[in-house]
């Protein structure tokens, strides 16, 4: 039951992070492709966790954790930068 | 959340809620409640906060426990009603989504009351904070889909400012 | 009992995933599509994560709690990035769809 329900929600996930590529490639515009990546790297995190559940080991967390951390610090950087044409003051 | 209000302790414990909050990220991230983990992660709850003084320059009291215990459980309902609308409207056809840009007028004048008031407009139903005016009197939203704007506008400042202004109104 | 209960809250959160997702590439303006992934993306990786707490604090010994930082984090933060991109598109006039009520 358990190891089904991963499956589907692995096959979910996976056409999710799909959609979000598309989005990343066809943009049209620079703030499309900043929503993309935050929405990758916040999917990444779910199919690690997903797939942590899978393994039965808790390993992967800390890789959810690390991604989650500098994920958003990646989304401020590139939304500072449009915003001021720099990041660093 | 303790909110002790002896200003004995000042000198010691300049941020107890940022010591509070230390103590327990430290014990989560190492999933432990041995007693090793316990002192140092109070032992660097201590340090942390007095290193990093001069980068905290207001005090933060919440005065009233209550009021922020009763607004958390609100907020967490309506983010999973919230969920269930916007999924609704997403997997619905385009064109019967009517969105919307309004104008909020703030009353809260905290800015960490505003910055809590934006986050929460951000996960609940259908809108997203966009912008905060210069002069931090009016905060711009977007919505997804916007009915009725008075109504909406209404909403929001009965459900979620109402309890914000009385947390902050004493600093 | 306990499975099936973790299958759900699995599933649910794949769903909210991928409605956010769909969200993404469906609607048509970037200020629309910043609703899919700020509030449904966020709810699926935190049910998807409640499920992940549940299963290791009974398998493993004790209590497994530390997902719950990675929720908190993700619900602090996501508002917070869509603040930003939202403010970032308006400072260079991302085009907004017809329909769109101003004011």
């Amino acid at each position: 039951m358990l190891i089904l329900a991963l499956k589907i929600a692995f096959l979910m996930v996976g056409l999710a992070l799909l959609f979000n590529f598309y989005r990343l490639i066809k943009g049209p515009s620079l703030p499309d492709r900043i929503l993309a990546l935050d929405t990758i790297y916040i999917n990444s995190i779910a199919i690690l966790i997903l797939f942590g559940l899978y393994q039965q080991s808790a390993l992967y967390f800390e890789a959810a954790l690390l991604i989650a951390v500098m994920g958003f610090v990646g989304t401020v950087a590139l939304s500072k930068y449009l915003l001021r044409g720099d990041i660093m003051e | 959340m303790k909110t002790p209000n002896k200003p004995k302790h000042n000198r010691l414990l300049p941020h107890p809620i940022l010591t509070m909050v230390l103590w327990i990220i430290w014990l989560l991230l190492n999933n432990t409640l041995a007693p090793g983990h316990i002192v140092l992660g109070f032992i660097l709850a201590i340090t942390i906060p007095l290193l990093t003084t001069s980068f905290w320059p207001e005090k933060i009291t919440l005065s009233n426990p209550w009021v922020i215990f009763k607004f958390f459980w609100v907020v967490i309902g309506d983010i999973l009603i919230a969920n269930i609308i916007v999924a609704k409207l997403i997997l619905g056809p385009n064109r019967r989504l009517k969105p919307g840009f309004f104008l909020i007028e703030l009353e809260v004048q905290h800015p960490l009351g505003i910055s809590i008031l934006a986050n929460t407009i951000s996960l609940t139903p259908g809108t997203v904070s966009c912008d905060v005016t210069a002069d931090r009197k009016y905060l711009k939203v977007h919505a997804l889909h916007l009915e009725n704007k008075t109504d909406t506008i209404q909403q929001i400042k009965q459900r979620y400012e109402m309890p914000l202004i009385k947390v902050f109104e004493s600093c | 009992m306990l499975e099936n209960i973790l299958a759900i809250f699995i599933l649910i959160g794949a769903f909210f995933t991928l409605v956010g997702s769909i969200g993404l590439i469906k609607l048509p303006d970037f200020y629309m599509r910043l609703h899919g992934p700020t509030k449904a993306t966020t709810l699926g990786v935190g049910s998807i994560l409640v499920a992940s707490a549940i299963y290791f604090s009974q398998s493993d010994s004790g209590i497994s709690a530390h997902e719950v930082l990675v929720t908190l984090f993700l619900f602090i933060t996501a508002p917070i990035s869509a603040h930003l991109m939202a403010k970032a598109a308006l400072h260079i006039q991302t085009p907004q769809s017809q329909k769109t009520q101003q004011k």
